[in-house]
């Protein structure tokens, strides 16, 4: 699931934190930041992948440009984890290629 | 091949199908082509291979657009095999949605007229519940619809970048960011000479007028009449999505690259192909009324882009009688005619076969009749 | 229903919080739209929240972003954080998305105050996870206080570039090679304005210093280097590149890669306004008046959407435009206090040509060779097919686009437009002004269809 992260938040324990998850994994973060931030030391390298190649990507420019940080939200896919604050128990998944819309109203039979 | 030589002015879908059509039939063709900004109806099209309530005022369009629709696999399959490009014709059958009862019953009078009169064009009405069969998607504002099994879709810039491909391959001459300001006629020769604004010129023994808007000033030049004016069409396109929408519609359909395309608009506006904030809006709303689920898509772009259209909303297809091999084309259904501006109008326009039968209804000359009045369905 | 104000500024970092303020104080009604969590842009970013420790790794440039910020905060301007502006018509009218909900306020003046973006550096592997730019890894810090876990290597060329290095070993990151792409002829080149960077000695010296620094502190520092190319097939393992004749290799899952940064014009090119190349600092720049002001429009752009200037000078250049706003809605404007900022901005900006020259990112590392680069990572566009797209006709970018995707993507050409005007114009023989750039159009950030519907 996650590795070695990239970043890390020296002395984050101390402060405070909220809960997120991804994939299914609790992930315990610095409050206030970013999801994309919260994923990077949280130890997520592959973020998404690509709609045409489906090779992994993950942030570059981490101010809202590069469209690469895209990952399902709360059930929304396609957002922009660089823009959005983390809150406790956020539910995040990658983003696998494009994004998938479910047609069916809950309680509907496909 | 043959000695002589075509001009096509244009190199837009109608401008280059016909001189792909020309080539491949034997003829030398040069083709001149805009540049990167020009108003390219080809880039705004929605891509629709309709025929479907096509022709209500003219049967003759119905039966032209019908047999476009037959003649499409061929060209589809020419295309990849010469040069590669995938222009992404796909023919499920397409659905038109209403949202009142009266624009359903209207629609079934239309279908029903139009393959009396015209014969090979088949319908079938829909309710919800039977639509939610191919459209799982559809929501509680869709009240009916109609279905069509000839209908399809491509993907109208593929389509374009084939046809420019197989131009090359071929062996046309295709030069581009050349604005046509002139064309001069050499009476005792025969021949035509296109002159640009920057007076660069090109001669040769045909000449063909598909210069979409810019028709409308060249037309006079060679003794015809084509009174095109522009509406504007604005268009949205979502990110690309899991495949999730297996048939075109009239209100949205999903590309092969997942991006759904909402259309479209229909306003006289002038030259103007902008944007405009409360057009993006009312598209945005009906396509999800249309489609719930498109509530999370992305809007990424907003299109405008110019129709070339003449009074009726019918095309132009004529030789001039004054000019003998002086030709002029518009249409904008430039995706549904492709094949049929290929491989019919392009060795007509050649003089390589006869001119098709009933085309003499296609002439700008109906606009001449001071006493006539015209309306179109754009 | 729409919204009103005197000024409506789009962007809330150190040109658009002093506009703001400015406006403020000559009794300008003022909203400040901006996407962000938080005010400060990408410069001040989380200046107001950021611990002192952050800070102080951070520097005195950080921290002169509170005094701007506090005056903002009392200058009583309206700041919207969260809106995704997607629309600005000529007649000063911005659609934005706040809270899903597509609304509009109506500016007598707009403007536009977007900043800068890292300039694209196309190269092999620049797609890879563990590839960021240096400013995205600054944002990292200054949002989060998060610094690299392990060696991480840095590349390219330019002041923030020396200047993250500086925070890094600060902080006591472990830095395992500075890459360094700036040429040898960028030195001799920045003699020529020598005597303008004498003025903005201050800066330059700052700039020397870093770099000593650096060296001093024994971060290993490779000179003139070319050829980069990023290790590493599912994520980034190390970087190569030539280095005096010789290729070199370091391991390193984490490449930070920066060439300066440029305007992000989508905004002021979206309302149709003329755009002209810059040839000393490679990129598009909004045509405006000396204020700012996009032709006869309502419209302004300030700071470094308009041209790259720096921090300090941007927010001056929002004052001046504020200033342009006011006398244009009848107020009366003070001419010795436009006097003196045109004065500062001289003194702020004078060191930008020096620059200019001296980082001016390779034609290689803009303009690549290697035809499997890809060009455009939304639509996964490679520099070789946009080459292959104009063999075939196209001259401009808009050409390339409806035959390739390239630019098709969510990221709206942002991050390929510059290399694909570069590259029709090299294969053209062209000028980037004969070739133009991409139409945008709105919404100039993808907005869902669900907000427009109540």
């Amino acid at each position: 699931m996650t590795i070695e992260p990239l970043f890390t938040v020296p002395g984050a324990p101390a402060g405070a934190s909220v809960t997120i998850v991804f994939e299914g994994t609790p992930l315990r973060v610095p409050a206030g930041i970013t999801v994309a931030a919260a994923l990077l030391v949280g130890g997520v390298r592959e973020f998404r992948s690509s709609v045409v190649g489906g090779v992994p990507r993950a942030p570059y420019c981490m101010m809202g440009v590069c469209f690469e940080c895209l990952v399902e939200i709360d059930g929304v896919p396609a957002r922009q984890s660089c823009l959005i604050p983390v809150h406790e128990g956020m539910v995040v998944a990658r983003q696998l290629g494009a994004a998938h819309l479910d047609v069916f109203s809950p309680g509907e039979e496909p | 091949m043959s000695s002589q030589t075509m001009t096509v002015v244009g190199g837009g879908l109608v401008g280059a199908a016909i001189a792909y059509g020309a080539l491949r039939a034997g003829m030398r063709v040069r083709v001149l082509d805009q540049g990167d900004t020009a108003f390219r109806a080809s880039r705004g099209n929605f891509g629709l291979v309709w025929v479907s309530s096509k022709g209500g005022k003219m049967p003759r369009y119905a039966s032209w657009s019908r047999d476009a629709l037959k003649l499409w696999p061929n060209l589809q399959k020419e295309l990849v095999d010469l040069t590669d490009v995938d222009a992404g014709l796909e023919q499920p059958g397409g659905f038109w949605l209403g949202f009142n009862d009266a624009d359903v019953r209207a629609r079934a009078d239309l279908l029903e007229r139009i393959d009396r009169e015209v014969g090979g064009i088949p319908f079938k009405m829909m309710d919800p519940s039977e639509l939610r069969q191919y459209l799982p998607g559809i929501g509680p504002a869709v009240v009916g619809g109609s279905f069509c099994p000839l209908d399809g879709h491509a993907n109208p810039l593929m389509l374009l970048r084939g046809l420019h491909a197989a131009l090359r391959h071929r062996g046309a001459d295709v030069i581009t960011g050349v604005d046509i300001a002139e064309i001069r006629h050499d009476p005792a020769s025969g021949s035509f000479e296109a002159v640009s604004q920057d007076r660069q010129s090109w001669k040769s023994d045909r000449i063909v007028l598909a210069a979409g808007l810019g028709n409308a000033g060249l037309a006079a030049q060679v003794g015809l009449h084509a009174p095109i004016a522009s509406t504007r069409g604005q268009v949205l396109i979502t990110e690309r999505l899991k495949p999730f929408l297996d048939y075109p519609t009239n209100k949205c359909r999903q590309t092969r690259e997942g991006s759904v395309q909402i259309g479209s608009t229909s306003e006289d506006v002038g030259l103007d192909d902008g944007t405009t904030t409360d057009k993006i809006e009312i598209l945005a709303r009906r396509a999800v009324e249309t489609f719930p689920a498109l509530a999370r898509a992305r809007l990424v772009r907003a299109w405008g882009a110019l129709r070339p259209l003449t009074p009726d909303g019918y095309p132009i297809y004529q030789e001039s009688a004054s000019c003998p091999g002086a030709f002029l084309a518009t249409s904008h259904s430039g995706v549904t005619l492709a094949a049929a501006h290929c491989y019919v109008v392009g060795p007509w326009m050649a003089g390589l076969s006869q001119v098709p039968a009933g085309f003499e209804v296609f002439t700008g000359d109906r606009f001449l009749d001071a006493d006539a009045s015209f309306s179109h369905d754009h | 229903m729409s919204a009103a104000a005197d000024l409506v500024v789009v962007g809330c970092g150190p040109a658009g919080m002093a506009a703001a303020c400015e406006a403020r104080a000559l009794g300008l009604s003022v909203i400040v739209l901006d996407e962000q969590p938080a005010l400060g842009g990408q410069i001040y970013r989380n200046i107001e929240a950021a611990p002192a420790d952050r800070v102080a790794v951070l520097g005195k440039d950080y921290e002169a972003g509170r005094s701007l910020a506090a005056e903002f905060r009392n200058s009583g301007a309206g700041h919207l954080h969260g809106a995704t502006v997607w629309n600005v018509a000529q007649n000063g009218a911005v659609d934005y998305v706040a809270d899903g909900r597509s609304r509009q306020v109506v500016g007598k003046a707009v403007l536009l105050a977007s900043g800068a973006m890292e300039r694209p550096f196309p190269i092999r592997g620049w797609t890879l996870p563990g590839v960021l730019g240096a400013g995205a890894a600054q944002i990292l810090l200054k949002g989060s206080g998060a610094l690299p876990s392990g060696p991480v290597i840095l590349a390219g060329c330019g002041p923030l570039l020396y200047l993250l290095a500086w925070q890094y070993l600060r902080a006591g990151v472990t830095i395992a090679a500075i890459v360094d792409t700036t040429a040898g002829s960028g030195y001799l080149g920045a003699i020529r304005h020598g005597v303008g960077a004498v003025r903005g000695w201050r800066d330059l010296a700052k700039g020397l210093k870093l770099i000593a620094t650096l060296r001093r502190n024994g971060v290993r520092f490779y000179s003139a280097a070319s050829d980069l190319v990023i290790q590493g097939e599912r994520q980034a393992e190390g970087l190569s590149f030539l280095h005096r004749g010789r290729r070199v290799t370091l391991p390193a899952s984490l490449v930070l890669l920066h060439q300066g940064v440029v305007p992000n014009t989508q905004l002021s090119w979206s309302t149709g306004a003329a755009h002209r190349w810059d040839g000393e600092q490679l990129c598009w720049l909004p045509e405006t008046d000396r204020w700012g002001r996009l032709g006869e429009t309502p419209l302004y752009v300030a700071g470094d959407s308009r041209a790259i200037v720096g921090a300090q000078a941007s927010a001056t250049q929002g004052r001046l435009s504020a200033l342009a706003v006011a006398e244009r809605t009848g107020r009366a404007v003070d001419s010795g206090r436009r006097t003196a900022l045109l004065a500062l901005f001289e003194r702020q900006s004078h060191i930008r040509r020096f620059l200019n020259s001296l980082y001016r990112p390779a034609d290689a590392n803009r303009i690549p060779r290697d035809p499997a680069v890809i060009v455009c990572r939304c639509e996964e566009v490679t520099a070789g097919q946009i080459r292959g797209y104009v063999e075939l006709g196209c001259r401009g970018p808009n050409q390339t686009k409806a035959f390739g995707r390239c630019g098709m993507g969510p990221c709206q050409g942002r991050l390929c437009g510059l290399t694909v005007t570069e590259i029709i114009a090299e294969v053209r023989g062209a000028t980037p002004d004969d070739v133009g750039y991409y139409r945008i159009r709105a919404p100039i950030k993808p907005v869902m269809l669900g907000d427009f519907v109540d």
